[in-house]
């Protein structure tokens, strides 16, 4: 019984109940709210509150309702406003985070405090935050005021408050812009297989390039997933709300990428010196493809956190500012204020799947790397 | 001898059985409202000194975080013995559907409580022929502010209609005033489109659409969400930044002319800005609506399965009593739900209200939950929204008449 050693014995035995715990609170709540999305709980009034309710099986059409239902253009744009936050998002936090662990690299006079400095935000909950940026972004006060310190009107910019969009497009050409790009990308792929020499790759990917800009092109401009054209863009009440987030989050990705720079041996840098590169070179060449992995967890990082916001937007918006809104903050007014569980349900479980999509990518060339090593 | 001792304990024993009564009030109401429900508490304690009493708050302005923890407790099977809902058919439409609530029918008979309460309001908190809550306070949602000493250098009335508000607003646009009217964060809009409406469609309009006789698709229906768009084009464009506070100083500050807003704004201009009434602010019905009462109340009510059910109804009946309502109102800046309310210990504005609560028609506010359930009216806020942004009177009539066959309320 070589199998079952003290250590064995001992390593199930600390381990059990926290499996249980993860595959009943964890799994186990995603399976059952993943059920009740495809229910219909809460959308007879009467039954949503009922000590026993009726509830019965209707498969997908709480997501076809979120999709392309009448009354659910709120969501639609709230998933627009969430890929836009998420873009722009990501990008302020890396841009402003390399820049500040760059000025720090040169290790200027006080590091440790500027550090202090620039990390402290993050220790901050979103409320918090949220409460303190929604102050300095009210209409007449702070940001806007800014101006008039040089004597200038001051601005009125409406930070959180605007109703206007930019790069508006309307939801029944989604999937048409979707075939194109997908279609584009296996373009790019079959042209380089076939630069590689790979026959077969480039078959696959060419086929299907090719059926899907057909379809893209005879059928997609005929589908219509709404009765009339329905716009959505990118909210410039957002753009508050990605400055407050960005200033939380920026210090985080400014600790990741100085733990990155001071990792790179000096060895590396001399040698680059010595072989002649100028200090931009130096960064082009040697030290921003060392940096790539730390931008790629990151990313990871700021994305989840990014799709799943819920207390900044609250606490800085309201709960019913239409142009601000993101999906969790739906999903916590459709389930807690009008009782539509069954909708909340599906809700997030769309929301589980845009995680999803950033997560797993990552876990499997995470545990495929930790494979490789062992 | 020995037999009368035995009787004595025993009776000692009950009463202090009796004695060890509880009760758990759940509301919403504490920083400024506190002091409202404590007079209520102290009342009752005064009647039932035995009963330990405990307040159960949940903070959160308009019950935002209470009716989720409720919500918990009720589905739990932990309901708490009596609590805050506004009245009408946010309790109606979300509680007593669901089978939750108990009958007080019988209560409002034994307390002889259908004379005092005004018929319109017995009916709103009404159902099926019974009646589910009691209220405690009533405040007007029609009301629309002005600054008086600023009207006057501006050469302009008071607009009586909407169409005439609508041209005052041009007069207010063309001397430089940028934005005539004031509104805030998206429940304002909401509220302003619900004078909007009442003005328009008069108060059988207002009923008959809520009770599914009048669809918000008829051509009436469409206008009023017109008029309501160039309504709105006279508001200012920072709305939604706005808290109903901030929106109200620019009343006082002379930014904008008006502004509709409850009669919590009086309590603000009074309490808060040291303002006299009728001098510093001036008020009047809003537009169209000269003859009408637009209701919202805070009212209890009795959960089925509420462990302590008698002393419960003795909390209703104190709630629902004279000395009740007047202990409690003042404090809260509202006005008593019963018409025999003693007047003197009334604000200057509370008591121009109690006049127009004894002599108007009576409906139901929407965005305070007395005409429509929850479920309409969460989802209702987007659809303002929608309309301010893209003023498509058709489409967001169309919008509103599907959540209202969802809800359940028209067909």
């Amino acid at each position: 019984m070589k199998g079952l050693s003290k250590d064995r014995l001992w390593s199930i035995a600390v381990l059990t109940p926290s499996i249980i715990l993860i595959a009943v609170f964890v799994y186990g709540f995603i399976a059952r709210s993943v059920y009740v999305s495809m229910t219909d709980w809460g959308n007879d009034p009467a039954q949503a509150l009922a000590e026993n309710p009726v509830i019965r099986w209707v498969g997908l059409a709480n997501y076809s309702e979120l999709f392309s239902g009448f009354l659910q253009g709120r969501f639609r744009q709230e998933l627009v406003s969430t890929i836009f936050f998420t873009v722009f998002f990501i990008l302020g936090c890396l841009g402003l985070g390399l820049g500040l662990a760059l000025i720090l690299d040169r290790n200027p006079r006080g590091e440790g405090l500027w550090r202090t400095i620039f990390l402290f935000p993050m220790s901050l909950s979103f409320i918090v935050t949220g409460t303190i940026w929604r102050w300095m972004l009210q209409p007449q006060g702070g940001v806007n005021q800014a101006p008039t310190l040089l004597g200038a009107p001051p601005s009125t910019f409406g930070w959180l408050s605007s109703q206007d969009a930019v790069l508006k497009f309307d939801w029944n050409l989604l999937p048409l812009i979707t075939a194109s790009v997908v279609g584009i990308v296996l373009i790019v792929l079959a042209v380089q297989a076939l630069r590689a020499g790979d026959r077969r790759r480039t078959l696959v990917a060419g086929l299907c390039a090719a059926l899907l800009l057909v379809w893209a092109v005879f059928i997609g401009p005929n589908v219509k997933m709404l009765p009339a054209p329905e716009l959505h863009g990118f909210n410039l009440a957002l753009i508050g709300i990605i400055i407050a987030a960005v200033w939380q989050m920026s210090g985080y990705t400014m600790a990741l990428y100085l733990a990155g720079l001071r990792g790179i041996p000096e060895e590396l840098r001399e040698a680059a010196k010595v072989d002649g590169a100028s200090d931009a070179g130096m960064y082009r060449f040697v030290v921003f493809p060392l940096l790539a992995p730390i931008t790629l967890s990151a990313m990871i990082i700021l994305g989840h956190i990014s799709l799943k916001i819920f207390d900044l937007v609250y606490a800085m918006a309201g709960p019913d500012n239409l142009s601000t809104s993101v999906p969790a903050l739906n999903m916590y007014l459709t389930s807690f204020r009008q009782n539509q569980f069954s909708l909340g349900a599906a809700i997030g479980t769309v929301l589980l799947i845009l995680v999803a999509f950033i997560i797993v990518p990552y876990l499997v060339s995470q545990f495929r790397q930790q494979e490789g090593h062992a | 001898m020995k037999k009368a001792l035995l009787i004595a304990t025993a009776l000692a024993v009950t009463s202090s059985a009796l004695a060890t009564g509880k009760l758990e009030i759940f509301s919403w109401w504490s920083g400024d409202e506190g002091p409202a429900l404590e007079a209520l508490v102290k009342l009752y304690k005064e009647k039932y000194p035995s009963v330990a009493v405990d307040n159960a708050t949940v903070s959160g302005g308009a019950g935002t975080n209470a009716k989720a923890v409720l919500k918990t407790r009720m589905l739990g099977g932990t309901p708490p013995d009596s609590f805050q809902a506004h009245a009408g058919q946010e309790l109606i439409g979300t509680w007593v559907v669901a089978n939750r609530m108990e009958d007080l029918s019988p209560l409002f008979k034994s307390e002889g409580w259908s004379k005092v309460f005004p018929k319109d309001l017995v009916r709103l908190i009404s159902s099926k022929g019974k009646i589910w809550s009691v209220p405690v306070n009533v405040h007007r949602s029609n009301v629309m502010w002005y600054n008086p000493a600023k009207l006057k250098q501006w050469g302009v009335t008071v607009p009586k209609t909407w169409p005439e508000f609508i041209s005052t607003c041009a007069t207010l646009k063309a001397k430089g005033v940028a934005a005539p009217l004031v509104v805030g964060e998206n429940w304002t809009q909401q509220h302003l489109w619900e004078s909007v409406m009442i003005g328009t469609l008069g108060a059988q309009g207002w009923e008959d659409l809520f009770s599914g006789k009048l669809k918000f698709t008829d051509p009436r229906v469409v206008g009023a969400f017109t008029t309501y768009g160039k309504v709105m084009d006279c508001a200012n464009k920072d709305a939604s930044g706005l808290s109903w506070q901030q929106a109200s100083d620019r009343i006082i500050d002379g930014t904008s002319a008006f502004n509709i807003m409850g009669d919590w704004a009086a309590g603000y201009f009074t309490t808060t800005k040291k303002l006299a009434p009728g001098t510093g602010f001036g008020w009047a019905a809003s537009p169209g609506t000269t003859k009408t009462f637009v209701m919202l109340a805070d009212s209890f009510g009795l959960p089925k399965g509420a462990k302590n059910r008698t002393e419960t109804m003795n909390w209703l009946k104190v709630l629902g009593s004279k000395e009740g309502q007047d202990a409690f109102n003042p404090l809260k800046g509202s006005i008593a739900a019963r018409t025999d309310s003693d007047l003197s210990k009334y604000s200057t504005y509370s008591k121009s209200a109690a006049t127009d609560w004894k002599n108007s028609k009576i409906v139901g506010s929407l965005v305070h939950g007395a005409v429509a359930p929850e479920s309409f009216m969460s989802a209702f806020g987007a659809v303002i929204d929608q309309f301010v942004a893209s003023k498509n009177s058709a489409g967001a009539a169309a919008a509103a008449q599907q959540l209202a066959i969802r809800s359940g309320f028209s067909k």
